[in-house]
């Protein structure tokens, strides 16, 4: 085995694995999402995130337009202040409506935001007034419950 | 009597612990010299070149073919369980997630500790038995730096890179049963696979498994080969020792490394 050989070898090896992490990096993860894009901040205070998880997607009627980028409990107001990293391409008017909300029954956990009409636009740093916090299952069914058998006491 | 019988059990396992020991601390100081010596491996890249050849390139049959049809497995396997609770769709992020955090790094490693760990151990052992590594110190040639580290850093990079094609093999193998065979959607799976695969950390965490375990089964190949007994059955000796450290090493680390990396991911 010369020389010319092994290097040609060794050259081939090489790209093929380098491109195999490429592939990877590519084509099964994400690695072309927003987080190399120019983005903006914004936060958002909930009562309750319900199973909110880092880098969950935010969207706007659908479109992923950015990614949760931290979760903190405020210690004062107990409220969860959840920061959103926003694509600058983005822009959301000041009367945003921002909700927690699950793709199907048991589906990931997103936030969506619906633009209002306020003509000026949330800035870097903003908060978002408006917030809905996540449905939980559990209350859900127990208030439905207790109206039922409130409702059948009083017949 | 019985009493001298047991100081000799409590004997033996002195002695046992203390050659463990001094092994143990042997092993450091050969992985430090070998580092100590690296820059002499970059020097003269063409012998690290020929052992990237040797047990990175003549590696591959068999981590690409070992890939594709464990990726085939996991299609036809994870599809029936999946397909059991209605979630057959989400078959692509199974195979991923299986093939780019664990089996990849893993079984790669175990493939590599094999196939070129034991040849390097061989290689070595047999070079010190008929007492190549002497004449080369008579020579003034250092032998660590001469043979043993372009071997080992061969490895080093060699591993990473079977890792990654194992993967991407186990992943079109995947593709091959779930997407052509049993007829789950083309986009569906990538889809999948793309939106629950990160780059950061599921891929770099997989690529630094990978390299972890490049490094101890290397050191553990060159290691055994520097360090065998001079004899035909010191060699083989040697080379058990290489596969059968070399694997169970990758495993523990894997544990290790699988605690630190995805410990509490689920819960942000």
């Amino acid at each position: 085995m010369n020389r010319s050989t092994i290097d040609l070898w060794v050259g081939i090896f090489v790209t093929i694995g380098l491109g195999a992490i490429v592939f990877l990096a590519l084509k099964v993860g994400n690695l072309t999402s927003l987080d190399t894009k120019p983005a903006y901040r914004l936060e958002a205070h909930f009562d309750n995130i319900g199973g909110l998880k880092l880098r969950a997607p935010v969207k706007a009627a659908g479109v992923i337009v950015g990614r949760v980028e931290s979760v903190r409990l405020d210690p004062k107001s107990y409220e969860a202040v959840v920061t959103l990293r926003i694509d600058e391409g983005y822009q959301f008017s000041k009367d945003t409506i921002a909700s927690i909300l699950t793709s199907g029954l048991l589906g990931e956990v997103y936030i969506g935001l619906e633009a209002g009409g306020d003509p000026q636009n949330l800035a870097d740093g903003g908060r978002v007034g408006k917030t809905q916090s996540a449905i939980v299952i559990e209350k859900l069914i127990s208030q439905f419950l207790f109206d039922k058998a409130a409702g059948g006491g009083a017949k | 009597m019985p009493l001298s019988a047991l100081a000799d059990g409590v004997r033996r396992i002195g002695a046992g612990t203390v050659h463990a020991i001094a092994r143990a601390g042997f092993a450091t100081r050969f992985f430090v010299a070998v580092i100590m010596h690296s820059p002499a491996a970059f020097r003269r890249l063409q012998l690290t070149a020929r052992e990237i050849y040797f047990s990175g390139v003549l590696s591959l049959v068999v981590i690409m073919v070992s890939g594709l049809f464990v990726g085939m497995v996991l299609g036809l396997q994870g599809y029936d369980v999946l397909n059991k609770y209605g979630a057959g769709d989400s078959l692509g992020i199974f195979v991923g997630l299986s093939l780019v955090r664990e089996l990849g790094p893993v079984v790669a490693g175990l493939l590599f500790a094999s196939r070129a760990g034991s040849a390097v151990t061989a290689e070595i052992g047999l070079m010190k038995t008929t007492e190549q590594l002497s004449a080369m110190e008579m020579m003034a040639v250092d032998p660590l730096a001469r043979i043993v580290a372009p071997r080992f850093w061969g490895g080093v990079i060699s591993m990473p890179l079977l890792a990654a094609l194992f993967s991407v093999m186990g992943v079109f193998g995947a593709y091959i049963v779930g997407v052509r065979l049993i007829g789950v959607d083309n986009g569906t799976f990538w889809g999948n696979m793309q939106a629950g695969i990160e780059f950061w950390p599921d891929i770099t965490n997989g690529i630094v498994k990978s390299i972890v375990f490049g490094i101890a089964v290397s050191l553990i190949a060159v290691f055994e080969g520097y360090d065998a007994k001079p004899t035909a059955e010191g060699v083989s000796a040697a080379t058990t020792r290489t596969v059968v450290g070399g694997s169970l090493a990758i495993l523990a680390l894997d544990f290790i490394l699988t605690v630190f990396m995805f410990r509490g991911l689920g819960n942000g």
